[in-house]
């Protein structure tokens, strides 16, 4: 295997908030490779956007930083880059598109202004050029007749063809990487088939290797060939898709995939009973402890997990899982 | 449509006006008998059946409309000029103050108000915040008065009063300089209070535009941080400060009058202090409706600006 695209090596990011300094990302490690897609799943506050925000350059100032651990785009350290020089990449080298595609775009410039901007920004595009591209790559994400809506203000479109133009955005420079936080959970079902579909025929045609933020399982299976399983901000399981929904060795996973219901082969079969994952994340505060954080909430909970944090058991295929039990769930 | 309601609101601004300045006792007969050191019923009866003031209310009321729309104010008995022309004289001089106030209070404001957002710990966030606490708690006159003690006699470098030295002979720009040199005190004294909105406004959204989801896409693009802010942030937090400028018109007009007293400023304010204490009825209706005019042509002028800075309110127009 060739270096990978990004290595993020024992990130810890910190948040200060008003009861102290909390890990919300704690030794979290994985690696993308040029081309690849990889999933980040886990329920809302598990520090999946946040590990996005990390990449990116672009945690709240002041409030949240990092505080060791490393991440390396192409073999050059990100963590420690100049202002500058992150500008540089962001948008060009790695961009992002985010949750909220009603609010993401700027309100007073046209569709077709805010895609060409990025592209006059990093490509030196002439008025002119960005613009011709600006209609293409709107074409590209599938609004019909591009030519005249690349003129239209955003509050005209609907959520759907607003994310497609936060799509073309962060697509304008064939980004080597694209970080999609949530993009179709704002929007309806039918919209997000769209959306996936679009998003996996362009990583076809760029070769785009996509790190997807989400908690819908569905969309992971649809979209990721790995994935990484968060729960307060640890890493809890990762490995390849079809491996770990087939044979999941956390019970967090587990209770994941069995949260994801089923369509009946026929009307006739037994209905199985919607689970749930009981209790709920804990708290900011909690985060730092030396115990799994999980446990909690586990049903195969025993003294061990509440006196130690669990490390990391390797299975085939590089399938890891942080459990003490991971060799018997 | 808006030139209708516009329409409207002057009509009922007249009517509401005149009936005020109706109930108000006193007339121009009693300044006429007092500057002739007294008069007898007689006198005042034939003094208010020359000017017509001894019709019933209605009557005079009807008249003064008609007048009014066939762009007559009136007649001053103190001035001994028609309303209009007294007005028109004087109007060039309040527009002028005014404008320029609420203008560079705008800029500089918002500019402020910018500044004073990207970091909101600085020194900057701490001298829009004692400004504005000075804007809104220091009396229009006693600013003035004390600018003037200041600048005028303690350290002569602005004329105490007046728009123009009448002794200056030259060229335009010298005429230009000279009139400049004699707003300096006034436009500050008269900026300063809406400076202080405008600045505190303009902090208050531009920390929330900060704040927005499309400036962190922005910033995810790679953009400089000049461009997030004053490309994508500042445009959108404009138009709070643009609306409330708007709304502001009428108090900048009454703050005008107080503060072209202060500087004897040839303008609207001036005459509109003398007219009261002469009781000339005319006069103060005629200026009364001129004020109105003016804040109703501000409040189209501000419809315009935020339809230039806000799509969305143009595509509602």
């Amino acid at each position: 295997m060739t270096a990978p695209l990004l290595k993020v090596e024992n990130l810890r990011i910190e948040l200060t908030t008003r009861d102290g300094v909390a890990p919300v990302i704690d030794d979290l490690s994985f690696e993308l490779g040029a081309g690849e897609s990889i999933s980040f799943v886990g329920e809302s506050g598990c520090g999946k956007s946040m590990t996005a925000l990390g990449i990116m350059g672009l945690l709240p100032d002041k409030i949240g930083r990092i505080a060791s651990g490393s991440i390396a785009f192409e073999g050059e350290e990100l963590s420690t880059a100049s202002e500058k020089r992150l500008r540089e990449i962001r948008g060009n080298d790695i961009s992002m598109i985010f949750q909220e595609p009603m609010t993401s775009l700027n309100p007073v410039y046209t569709v077709g202004e805010q895609i060409a901007e990025v592209l006059r920004a990093h490509q030196g595009l002439s008025k002119s050029a960005a613009w011709a591209s600006a209609v293409e790559l709107l074409d590209a994400v599938r609004i019909p007749n591009a030519q005249r809506r690349v003129s239209d203000y955003p509050f005209q479109m609907s959520g759907g063809q607003r994310q497609r133009v936060m799509i073309a955005i962060a697509l304008a420079c064939e980004p080597k990487i694209l970080i999609a936080d949530e993009p179709t959970t704002a929007l309806d079902v039918t919209v997000q088939a769209q959306i996936f579909d679009l998003l996996n025929d362009l990583k076809r045609q760029t070769g785009t290797a996509i790190i997807m933020i989400t908690h819908d399982m569905g969309a992971v299976a649809e979209m990721a060939q790995r994935m990484i399983v968060m729960y307060a901000g640890r890493n809890a399981e990762q490995g390849p898709v079809d491996q770990i929904i087939d044979r999941p060795r956390h019970p967090y996973t587990k209770g994941l995939i069995s949260c994801v219901p089923h369509i009946m082969a026929t009307l006739t079969d037994e209905r199985h009973e919607l689970t749930e994952v009981a209790g709920i994340v804990p708290s900011l505060r909690e985060f730092g402890k030396n115990q799994c954080l999980f446990a909690s909430r586990c049903a195969m909970v025993t003294q061990e997990c509440l006196d130690n944090r669990p490390p990391e058991i390797e299975f085939e295929a590089g399938q890891k899982s942080a459990c003490w039990h991971a060799g018997t769930v | 449509m808006r030139i209708l309601y516009a329409a409207i609101l002057l009509l009922a601004v007249l009517v509401l006006n005149f009936s005020m300045m109706h109930l108000a006792p006193g007339d121009v007969a009693d300044t006429i008998s007092q500057s002739m050191g007294g008069a007898d019923q007689e006198l005042l009866d034939q003094i208010r059946a020359d000017y017509g003031l001894d019709q019933p209310f209605l009557v005079q009321l009807g008249r003064y409309i008609g007048n009014v729309l066939q762009f007559d104010l009136g007649f001053s008995f103190f001035y001994n000029k028609p309303v209009t022309e007294l007005i028109l004289q004087r109007l060039p001089a309040t527009l002028l103050l005014v404008f320029v106030a609420q203008i560079l209070a705008l800029f500089i404001g918002v500019i402020l108000g910018v500044i004073s957002a990207r970091k909101p710990n600085g020194i900057a966030s701490h001298f829009v915040t004692i400004l504005a606490l000075f804007g809104y708690s220091a009396p229009v006159f006693w600013t003035g008065i004390l600018l003037l003690i200041g600048f005028s006699l303690k350290i002569q470098i602005f004329p105490v009063a007046g728009m123009r030295d009448v002794t200056i002979e030259g060229g335009f720009w010298i005429h230009f300089m000279d009139i400049a040199r004699h707003m300096v005190l006034p436009v500050i004294t008269l900026g300063s209070i809406f400076l202080a909105l405008y600045s505190r406004l303009s902090r208050a959204t531009m920390m929330e535009v900060l704040g927005s989801d499309y400036v962190r896409t922005a910033k995810a693009k790679g953009l400089s941080e000049r461009e997030v802010v004053y490309k994508h942030a500042l445009k959108n937090s404009l138009s709070p400060v643009i609306t409330l400028a708007g709304l502001q018109f009428s108090a900048v007009i009454s703050g005008a009058v107080l503060v072209e007293a202060v500087f004897s400023w040839p303008g609207l304010g001036t005459l509109a202090f003398q007219s009261i204490i002469a009781r000339d009825t005319p006069t103060i209706l005629g200026i009364l409706f001129f004020s109105a005019l003016v804040v109703i042509v501000g409040n189209l002028l501000t419809d315009l600006a935020l339809r230039l800075v806000d799509p969305r309110v143009r595509s509602k127009g």
